[in-house]
């Protein structure tokens, strides 16, 4: 692959892209616009993510791609393989040893550090979009600060249904002052918006960056009777029996039999291998 | 018993494997060569330089065997390659004015200086499938033996001066006169698309856009939603060169010469408080014999032009720029399409969790219900 910069991209196209990294970590929430480029793989497979990825790595830097919360889905290996072929970082599935995670839907059960970079993928950036379609409306409702059509809609599923009938791409108010579509990742996940590590947003399509700097505010949107509500499954990891990370549910036979895995399948493993069991471990392993 | 959903990188593999078989096909049948797409799929190839914004018949003959026929796929090919081409330059504006025209026609006069060139087209045949084409060999070797140069193609490429039957218009002061602007247009591949984008980047988009979205929303024009009563001012397909002036040389050459489709229509306006009632235009200009493309362009180009013009807006979509812009790029349209077929596990178990909550919920309250009308 001697044929393309290192991580594919061009030095120039990375400059721009880190500058509006720069001014989406400045301004946090606040989508930035960016000159996305056409990716060798499809609009809507992560070309957001991984042009912010292919901005941040250098050759020394430690990769995991996720997606669902694992590392072998198939569109998690292609990207993967991708920053192989034309990095040739080292790459990882423990979440502890990755320096830059890039991520579809989830965010990681273990806490993140200061010295690592989240990236996520991101379909539709704009968390007005589904209620004002056109773009020059919802850059000036951002810029008056103008969310009164977000509350409205909140209030009404409540108003409808009893709760916010919201369950991933949960919205959210960065430091006070953004409103901010926090990718698809479900609303379990949105506690951990709040962390040590540098948050990124890429949309390819859409062209737009943003970021959520270490450390920074993110409240969920609610309303004071009611707050809103991390949730998940009821019920505990069957293969290694975790009671406190998002689950997948598998269904097993034709009879509607199923089982709940841990979606984060590094977490799984890790607990698994330090000796945690489900009820569905393999029975000679848990004698 | 679990059944892991793993493997993903091996099925990757596998799936990659069996793609290159399908796309080559019975071994028994002879392979195309690119040649034979260039020249015989010529139309298939147009479209793909159009749509991939890269003018190179050979390479969009490559990305059209690649994509095993799939024209889309076959654009996304090329757009990927395109973006990593560096910008050495830019080229001086090709003068139309000057084609060498294969074809050129007016809807509006019967005949005009230049003259009318009926060309290579469609047109006027008769859509019946001619089965002789199937017996190829056959049929080669007999037009073979007939004559080697077909009389038509010697008598094609009309050169010279060729001027614009739009400019007759001009003349009369019947037709609104484009201002001549000399200011660097954008460019939609190097910067984000803002909104209102203005008329250069919206030629940009729709010069690149999907032959059948743009299509489709001139269409919409003609039945009503928007009507603007446009008349083909004028066609023309041929030849252009592209100069570009070369630093070390201090001057200008031609490094090559590209067939491009170029329509302007005529179209009615019945004038405004300010403006005596004049004829208004519409552009269309795209790489290849793409009359259906360019066509469709300018009669969508018209329709997005109802500020400047002084028209109301009457809230059709072929008027809404963002609209037309935002859709109209099938390599966009086709990604964000086809990825809901990704997995979406995480967000469907939340969903799932949601609607059984709901439910749980409502089925209390039901029985609840039942329960206090018993008593």
């Amino acid at each position: 692959m001697s044929d393309y910069n290192f991580a594919y991209l061009d030095e120039q196209t990375k400059r721009m892209i880190r500058r509006a990294i720069l001014k989406g970590i400045a301004i946090p929430g606040y989508q930035v616009p960016f000159a996305s480029r056409e990716m060798p793989m499809p609009y809507g497979w992560g070309t957001g993510g991984v042009q912010v990825t292919a901005a941040c790595l250098t050759p020394d830097d430690t990769l995991k791609v996720i997606d669902q919360g694992a590392d072998d889905t198939t569109n998690a290996v292609s990207i993967r393989k991708f920053f192989q072929r034309t990095a040739q970082v080292a790459t990882t599935e423990k979440t502890g040893k990755a320096s830059v995670i890039q991520t579809r839907h989830r965010i990681p059960e273990e806490p993140l550090r200061e010295d690592q970079i989240l990236v996520y993928q991101v379909p539709i950036p704009e968390p007005l979009r589904f209620l004002e379609p056109r773009e020059t409306e919802t850059r000036k409702m951002h810029a008056l600060e103008e969310y009164g059509l977000m509350h409205v809609k909140l209030y009404e599923d409540i108003a409808r249904h009893g709760h916010i009938a919201t369950a991933y791409a949960y919205p959210v108010k960065v430091e006070g002052r953004y409103v901010m579509d926090p990718s698809p990742i479900p609303k379990f996940d949105n506690p951990k918006l709040e962390s040590a590590a540098i948050q990124l947003f890429g949309a390819g399509r859409e062209q737009r960056i943003y970021a959520i700097p270490p450390f920074t505010r993110v409240v969920s949107l609610d309303f004071e009777d009611h707050p809103f509500e991390a949730s998940k499954a009821a019920h505990p990891c069957d293969l290694c029996g975790a009671t406190h990370s998002y689950l997948d549910e598998v269904i097993t036979d034709d009879a509607g039999g199923r089982m709940f895995v841990c979606s984060d399948t590094d977490y799984c493993t890790t607990r698994q291998e330090a000796g945690h069991r489900g009820r569905l471990s393999p029975q000679e392993d848990a004698a | 018993m679990y059944v892991a959903v793993k493997g993903g990188e091996k099925a990757i593999d596998n799936a990659h494997a069996w793609l290159d078989e399908e796309r080559r096909g019975d071994l028994g049948v002879a392979e195309l060569s690119l040649p034979q797409i260039r020249e015989q799929l010529s139309l298939a190839v147009n479209r793909v330089m159009a749509e991939g914004s890269l003018y190179d018949p050979d390479l969009a003959a490559l990305a059209i065997k690649q994509a095993r026929g799939d024209l889309i796929e076959a654009i996304f090919l090329i757009r990927a390659y395109r973006t990593t081409l560096p910008r050495i330059g830019h080229s001086h504006p090709v003068e139309t004015g000057k084609m060498a025209c294969d074809r050129r026609i007016s809807a509006t006069y019967k005949d005009a200086p230049g003259g009318q060139v009926l060309g290579p087209t469609f047109d006027y045949t008769h859509r019946l499938i001619d089965f002789k084409l199937a017996a190829e060999a056959e049929a080669e070797a007999e037009a073979g033996a007939e004559e080697s140069t077909p009389a038509a193609a010697t008598g094609a490429a009309e050169g010279g001066d060729m001027p614009r039957i739009t400019d007759f218009l001009n003349d009369e002061g019947l037709i609104q006169t484009e201002a001549p602007c000399d200011t660097t247009p954008p460019d939609m591949t190097r910067a984000p698309m803002e909104y209102p984008a203005g008329r250069p980047l919206r030629l940009q988009a729709l010069t690149r856009g999907d032959e059948g979205f743009v299509l489709g929303m001139a269409y919409s024009t003609q039945r009503g939603y928007g009507r603007n009563h446009p008349f083909v001012g004028e066609l023309r397909i041929g030849k252009v060169p592209v100069e570009m002036d070369i630093p070390e040389l201090g001057f200008a050459i031609e490094i090559g010469e590209i067939t491009l489709t170029e329509c302007e229509t005529v179209n009615q306006f019945a004038g405004s408080k300010t403006e005596p009632a004049q004829f208004t235009r519409g552009y269309g200009l795209v790489f290849g014999q793409t009359e259906r493309k360019a066509i469709s362009m300018a009669l969508v180009d018209r329709a997005l032009r109802w500020e400047e013009l002084g028209e109301d807006n009457v809230g059709v979509p072929a008027q809404d720029e963002e609209f037309v812009l935002a859709h109209s790029d099938n390599i966009q349209a086709t990604g964000f399409l086809e990825h809901i077929k990704l997995p979406h596990y995480v967000d469907f178990q939340s969903e799932l969790e949601l609607i059984r909550k709901l439910r749980g919920d409502a089925m209390a309250t039901q029985a609840q219900q039942t329960q206090e009308a018993a008593e």
